[in-house]
């Protein structure tokens, strides 16, 4: 893939450059200079802009690491990452719980968003009538752009009573916290896998049909592979968008700083802590909280790289 | 021709952004002593337990000085404080008492407000009257079942609010719920946060205990009887409802003549009328 | 062939299974909250001032964040996706700024938030402000706008660039005439995007356009979005009536906001 898209880099500039040559024939050597420096212009710019990217993650990593290093100095790497107790007013700074919520509740919302979302996308892409998907699609564009805030509101008066009630315990859990992140993400990974899923060329499918596969093994064994770096983003967006998940989460965790051991029992994401104490914190509680960023951030970071990784062997199976 | 006028726009939009940064710094604020002439912005920040009274305040305050305007920022005490020692802000809210550090970057406090705590469960709870002991014993896991207290059989579900919260630090102060290893309230309980979410967790489970700023009790939740005494203003004042704190505004060194004429406003007879709209005012 | 057969069946049922629960669930939301808000929504509350319980001093404010922060990261955004799709070998370049894109993404909010409060408002001493917020929230929704656009670039088939550059036409005369055009659907989807994200942020607002509920009489001046107000009331449980009526606005919002954009699409692709 990155081999073809050289080649055709290459063509298209060779291409380009011969469009200038065949319009010297009949211009001034001026117009040609002139039209260079614009084209050099904005190259120049488009790069710049996408540098800004890279120039705002510098500044944030800097900015977070030097605010939550030291802190990590004076509580100790090991005590800090690994310890089970989080306890400001007794300077005992430990987030193993944190971490663990962020990962269960993250995990699990991924173990169930992912495929769903994928699913609803296939079926709004490919088997629903266009005027059916043509009703749902904005419903589930309105959904992606309301506020984290009203679904953790939802799920404080509806959904935590609602585990209560079947599985005791107040309802604030694990699993409250997974349910909530799974609809959060959904509308995400939908739009984009759709998107990517209807660009994919129509003879693919048809080909396919052709050669007598049928229509959902078309879906599974054709336009899913052709549309993997679409679906890829999706997740990829979707897990950025649960990992980083605060508002609705405090909302409906139960914010107990313990390892959970069940799915009806209480967690504190990473974010939450973060969040909730930030307003209050003081001193080395305040930087204990910027560390507890650098430890996000940091596992933020390996699981971009594994991501990106994972992109690019998609990438170049295709 | 469409994406010319698209680029345009951009280009418009752009144009006015700036235009309001430059209109902006243009008119300073115009020092004036005289009362009626006031102007100027002014900027409080702090605590979100006393961004509400502080805004009604400042609302009242901007009718009076139609030339001022007074922009209030609930982002939590230390915050406001951090940002009062940076020059962020004028006059700092904290829903606590000064820490010693902060004292010792010059900051000066001022009560203008006490809030009582109230002591709240679901209103189907047949208990309505705990000693301090009893909630102290429950807050740190002794008491695990309603039926110890006088209730029915259900396991307690204890639920309260994050590590530095003005709120929580009274209350543990009062109920001696601080040993030598800090907080002693129960690790397992359910953390909520701010007193708006405590309210919600409370209203909707039955066996849940927690507390709250006497401000926003409502028909949702019981507040409950503590050694006897019910929580009103009343019983707050005279001391028998002993759950209560202080809200302060802090400034740092010399204050310009509007935050004076703010801060004196808040502890007018008029001020503390207004004050007493939402908590307990210091003076009569 | 039997067992390929079923296994196809069963993939069929879960994609029936699927989209059937995913629309379930989020109607559900949607009717939920705004049934149990509608009833608060009077011309009192949409355009009365926040001492009179109105929120027309957060729905001016989130207009402002979002025109201050797409005016920045609309261009920023689908330049750096013109030049990752159209310029760009693959390489190390490349990969560093594929890497900052999604790091952004995954950024949580509150850090952003973090970030510009001691970066903008205090560093550069733009204070609580709608700058301060919007610049933030730039940063912020860069990578969805950069991505959704990349897409949209892609898609456009080769064939068109080709013809383009074949006729004679400049490298950027076919990606301003021929490439962009064709993805203006995708790139709008990108600006919906982002246009929600940043209606929906709570925490990297609050922590640096502040929480004033008042008309914003400039950029520099401090505002409260709709989101922030709706945090606030949930939190400190002033007024759950309100809270839901507010989200029921932001609903409301965020549809107009869509509709418009599709009739923007249709429009487009018409003309």
């Amino acid at each position: 893939m990155e081999a073809s898209i050289e080649t055709y880099r290459k063509v298209e500039n060779k291409m380009s450059e011969q469009a200038y040559i065949s319009r010297d024939a009949n211009n001034f050597e001026g117009q040609h200079q002139k039209r260079m420096r614009t084209e050099t212009f904005f190259r120049r710019l488009f790069f710049l802009s996408a540098t800004v990217a890279i120039v705002a993650v510098a500044a944030i990593t800097i900015f977070i690491f030097v605010s939550g290093v030291p802190a990590i100095g004076k509580i100790g790497l090991f005590d800090f990452v690994f310890g089970q107790k989080w306890k400001p007013s007794a300077d005992i700074y430990g987030i193993f719980p944190m971490i663990i919520g962020s990962l269960a509740a993250t995990g699990g919302a991924i173990l169930v968003g992912v495929p769903m979302g994928v699913f609803t996308a296939i079926f709004m892409a490919e088997i629903a009538p266009d005027t059916l998907s043509r009703l749902i699609r904005p419903a589930i564009e309105l959904l992606a752009g309301i506020p984290s805030v009203v679904y953790g509101f939802w799920g404080l008066v509806v959904l935590v009573p609602l585990i209560d009630k079947i599985w005791g315990g107040g309802g604030n859990s694990l699993l409250a916290a997974i349910v909530i992140l799974t609809i959060m993400i959904l509308p995400t990974i939908v739009n984009v896998s759709e998107a990517a899923l209807r660009a994919v060329p129509k003879s693919y499918g048809q080909g396919s049909l052709a050669l007598g596969a049928s229509k959902i093994e078309t879906i599974f064994r054709v336009k899913i592979p052709a549309a993997k770096s679409g679906v890829l983003a999706a997740v990829v967006l979707g897990i950025g968008r649960a990992i980083g998940e605060t508002m609705a989460v405090i909302l409906v965790a139960g914010n107990t700083p313990m390892i959970p051991g069940a799915l009806t029992d209480r967690i504190r994401t990473m974010t939450a802590n973060i969040a909730m104490e930030m307003g209050y914190a003081f001193g080395l509680h305040q930087e204990a909280l910027f560390a507890t960023g650098v430890i996000l951030f940091v596992f933020i970071m390996a699981l971009n790289l594994v991501l990106n990784r994972m992109t690019h062997r998609a990438g170049d199976e295709s | 021709m469409k994406k010319r006028v698209s680029g345009l726009l951009v280009i418009v939009m752009a144009v006015l952004l700036f235009a309001g940064c430059a209109a902006e710094a243009a008119p300073a604020a115009a020092e004036s002593a005289g009362g009626a002439a006031l102007s100027g912005t002014l900027s409080v920040a702090g605590s979100t337990t006393v961004a509400p009274p502080a805004q009604a305040l400042a609302d009242a305050f901007e009718a009076r000085y139609p030339e001022t305007r007074i922009d209030v920022q609930g982002i939590g005490s230390s915050a406001g404080m951090k940002m009062l020692n940076e020059g962020g802000c004028e006059i700092g809210m904290a829903s606590r008492e000064l820490k010693q550090k902060e004292l010792d970057w010059g900051l000066e406090s001022i009560a203008i407000a006490y809030d009582g705590i109230a002591v709240v469960v679901h209103p189907s709870n047949g208990v309505s009257d705990l000693t301090k002991e009893e909630i102290q014993k429950i807050f740190m896991g002794e008491i695990t079942n309603w039926s110890e207290v006088g209730g029915i059989n259900k396991e307690i579900l204890v639920v309260s609010r994050e590590d530095g919260s003005g709120t929580r630090g009274a209350f543990e102060e009062i109920l001696k719920l601080e040993g030598d290893e800090g907080s002693m309230v129960i690790e397992s309980a359910l953390i909520a946060e701010g007193n708006g979410a405590v309210k919600a967790n409370i209203a909707s489970k039955s066996q849940a205990i927690g507390y709250i700023s006497l401000g926003i009790v409502d028909e949702t939740v019981k507040a409950l009887q503590v050694d006897g005494a019910e929580v009103t203003v009343a019983n707050i004042k005279s001391g028998a409802y002993g759950v209560s704190r202080p809200l302060n505004m802090a400034t740092k060194g010399e204050m310009s003549e509007l935050a004076k004429t703010y801060l004196d406003f808040v502890m007018s007879p008029e001020g503390q009328k207004i004050v007493a709209e939402h908590y307990i005012p210091v003076v009569d | 062939m039997k067992e390929k057969k079923l296994k196809y069946q069963i993939l069929k049922l879960l994609v029936y299974l699927s989209a059937i629960l995913t629309v379930a669930a989020l109607v559900w939301i949607l009717f939920y909250v705004v049934r149990k808000g509608i009833g608060r929504i009077d011309f009192q509350f949409i355009f009365g001032d926040a001492k009179a319980g109105g929120i027309w001093p957060m729905i001016v404010t989130t207009f402002w964040a979002i025109f201050a922060s797409l005016a920045l990261a609309t261009p920023i955004g689908i330049m750096a996706a013109i030049y990752m799709v159209e310029y760009a070998r693959p390489g190390r370049v490349v990969r560093a700024i594929r890497f900052a894109t999604e790091s952004l993404a995954g950024i949580p909010s509150i850090i952003y938030g973090l970030f510009g409060m001691i970066f903008f408002v205090t560093k550069l001493g733009l204070k609580f402000s709608i700058l301060s917020g919007a610049l933030t929230l730039t940063i912020m929704v860069l990578p969805t706008v950069i991505r959704t656009t990349e897409e949209a670039l892609k898609a456009v088939p080769r064939s068109f660039r080709e013809a383009s550059l074949g006729l004679g036409a400049t490298k950027i005369r076919t990606i301003v005439h021929i490439v962009l055009p064709s993805a203006i659907p995708g790139i709008l989807a990108a600006v919906i995007l982002g246009m929600g994200r940043i209606v929906g942020e709570t925490a990297a607002v609050y922590l640096t356009a502040g929480t004033v509920p008042k008309v914003p009489g400039s950029i520099m001046d401090s505002g409260r979005t709709l989101s922030v107000h709706l945090y606030m009331l949930a939190k400190e449980g002033l007024s759950f009536e309100d809270a839901y009526a507010t989200a029921t606005i932001l609903i409301i919002l965020v549809a107009l906001m869509n509709l418009l954009a599709k009739t923007a699409v249709l429009r487009l692709k018409k003309g």
